[in-house]
């Protein structure tokens, strides 16, 4: 498409408004975040707020390798990608291919899918729901199997597991609609003809479809690692990071840093962290919008 | 058909509505919490030996003493509403500009945007809020929807840029050639047709706004200012904690987003996925 040369007029009307908004309160706080994390309390330029977060237990807790959580926000932020990542991303691909030759497949999908359309904050309160002694469904199922029922976000051993496995569940939706929506555009002659020369399900499920879903593959991986470092309303209404940290979050330490403790120098050392991460994990989704803007 | 096949079909069918039972399982829980008794449901909500079903709960946490629900609400509307439409308004315009016209930084402009949509709201926290106090925004609605436009315009004006993309340029050509302006372009011909676009990043932009949770909880902190997202949490109490209420004020605050979810279901998986997949 030949673009128009802009005039004055032109970008006064379509680009200024927005551009200005996101200079205001996008660019200018994100460059004075990264300049505030290198600033100390005497207002010199200074590394030593990083040297400070980043030996702090709340952050990286070695000694969690012997004891058991917590091992930092950092290390659960890993574990978080660790499991809820392939989870859900596998889980979504499973379902999208099954549900679709099952009757009332597109029901099963709305239902999973609420998990995604409920607020964060919701999601926070089912999984704390979901996992509390008594009145939980999980421990109505660990009950009628005889096994140990508990309140198991309270307990630093589960914690954090309790919440990212309620993660899956809450999250699962996503990759699940990307990936039902990519069944729709290989068309079904490639199948026919598959099946024609012999190829069995499986084959075909790994030469066909496996390889025409990498482009989802691609959006669902990066999406749900946003996702995942960017966590912070479910943890902070199901736990609060806690007991005593054993759920923290990079997030939710940066809020504490910044909001409780008023520490803004160390409260911008976690939130350049995060970004650090997220910029890392959008790699290919910059690169192709920058490839397209040629 | 073989009987082999059958049997796999039959399985099949089994198991998927037992995974969708699985995932709906907590839902009807906090659906049950809700509207039964909290001492009926203290040893669970799946013993059913008494139900009396009871509104009591909703009404207990739309009028509860430290944080009513319905206030909240009323609050979280009036945000949502204004941050809804202005950044509509002027990332559509912006993605039409990004996608029609050459000027310099263009390409700055759209890498720009595109780093934003994988900005943590964490990265711009704190100078947002030494900016909001020292313009006196902070804990007034003014600040938060100015800060919501901001935050929103970058993903709907990358949205809306891959939807011009798609458009035929023709019909725009068509009217220029019979003398239309630009602006009469964008608002008698683009405008009128792109009203699909339009509808999926407005449920989009709504929930996000209605859901939103950490830009509210460092801009507003007077009780009575609180977002309906910053009073579930108050709810919990601290040593004891009534389910029924919590599942009640639940119900309320997603009740919102999913009837939008269900009314403009088609826009609504459309935006998510067109968003994502070009």
């Amino acid at each position: 498409m030949v673009l128009r040369k802009a005039r004055f007029k032109h970008l006064m009307m379509f680009i200024l408004p927005a551009a200005l908004l996101i200079a205001v309160f996008v660019l200018y706080p994100t460059i004075r975040t990264i300049t505030l994390s290198f600033v100390g309390e005497d207002g010199k330029l200074t590394l030593s707020n990083y040297k400070e977060v980043l030996t702090s237990k709340d952050i990286v807790d070695l000694r969690g390798f012997e004891r058991g959580f917590p091992f930092g926000a950092l290390i659960h932020n890993l574990m978080w990608i660790a499991i809820h990542l392939p989870l859900t991303t596998f889980l979504g691909l499973f379902l999208a291919v099954i549900l679709r030759n099952i009757k009332g497949g597109t029901i099963i999908k709305s239902i999973i899918f609420l998990g995604m359309v409920m607020p964060m904050i919701v999601g926070g309160i089912m999984v704390r729901f979901m996992f509390e002694e008594n009145v939980g469904v999980v421990n109505m199922v660990l009950g009628v199997f005889g096994l140990t029922t508990q309140t198991w976000t309270a307990y630093p051993e589960s914690a954090l597991l309790a919440l990212i496995f309620g993660s899956t569940w809450l999250w699962a939706g996503f990759s699940l609609i990307l990936y039902s929506a990519g069944l729709e555009t290989i068309p079904k002659s490639y199948y026919e003809a598959a099946q024609i020369d012999g190829a069995s399900p499986v084959r075909m499920f790994f030469n066909i479809t496996i390889p025409l879903l990498k482009p989802i593959t691609v959006v669902v991986i990066t999406m749900t690692l946003l996702w995942e470092l960017k966590i912070f309303d479910i943890v902070y209404v199901a736990t609060m990071g806690g007991p005593g940290g054993a759920s923290n979050v990079l997030a939710l330490q940066m809020y504490m840093y910044g909001f409780r403790e008023w520490d803004f120098g160390k409260a911008a050392v976690v939130a350049v962290l995060i970004t650090l991460s997220t910029l890392v994990a959008a790699v290919p989704m910059i690169k192709s919008a920058g490839d397209e803007a040629e | 058909m073989t009987k082999k096949r059958i049997w796999v079909k039959v399985f099949l069918n089994i198991f998927a509505w037992f995974i969708g039972l699985i995932w709906i399982l907590p839902v009807i829980g906090i659906l049950m919490t809700a509207i039964r008794p909290f001492d009926e449901v203290i040893n669970g909500w799946w013993h059913f030996k008494e139900f009396t079903p009871t509104f009591s709960n909703f009404i207990n946490a739309l009028n509860h003493p430290t944080a009513p629900l319905i206030v909240g609400m009323k609050n979280s509307l009036i945000i949502a509403l204004p941050a809804t439409i202005l950044p509509l308004f002027i990332a559509t315009l912006a993605g039409y500009g990004i996608s029609r016209y050459h000027f310099p930084l263009r390409k700055g402009l759209i890498i720009a945007v595109v780093l934003t949509l994988a900005l943590p709201q964490q990265m711009i926290a704190v100078p947002i809020f030494q900016m909001m106090s020292s313009l006196g925004l902070v804990d007034t609605y003014m600040g938060l929807i100015l800060l919501h436009t901001a935050w929103g315009i970058p993903w709907i004006t990358f949205f809306m840029r891959n939807y011009f993309k798609t458009m035929p340029i023709s019909i725009e050509e068509a009217a220029r050639i019979d003398g239309a302006s630009d602006f009469q372009i964008f608002y008698r011909v683009v405008l009128p047709n792109i009203f699909p676009a339009i509808a999926s990043a407005s449920a989009l932009q709504f929930t996000w706004v209605w859901s939103d949770f950490f830009l509210a909880l460092i801009l507003i902190y007077s009780p009575d200012k609180l977002l309906i997202t910053q009073r579930v949490p108050l709810m919990r109490g601290v040593y004891h904690v009534d389910w029924g209420l919590l599942s009640a004020a639940s119900i309320m605050v997603m009740i919102v987003p999913i009837l939008i979810y269900l009314l403009l279901q088609r826009y609504y998986v459309k935006g998510m996925v067109g968003w994502t997949i070009k």
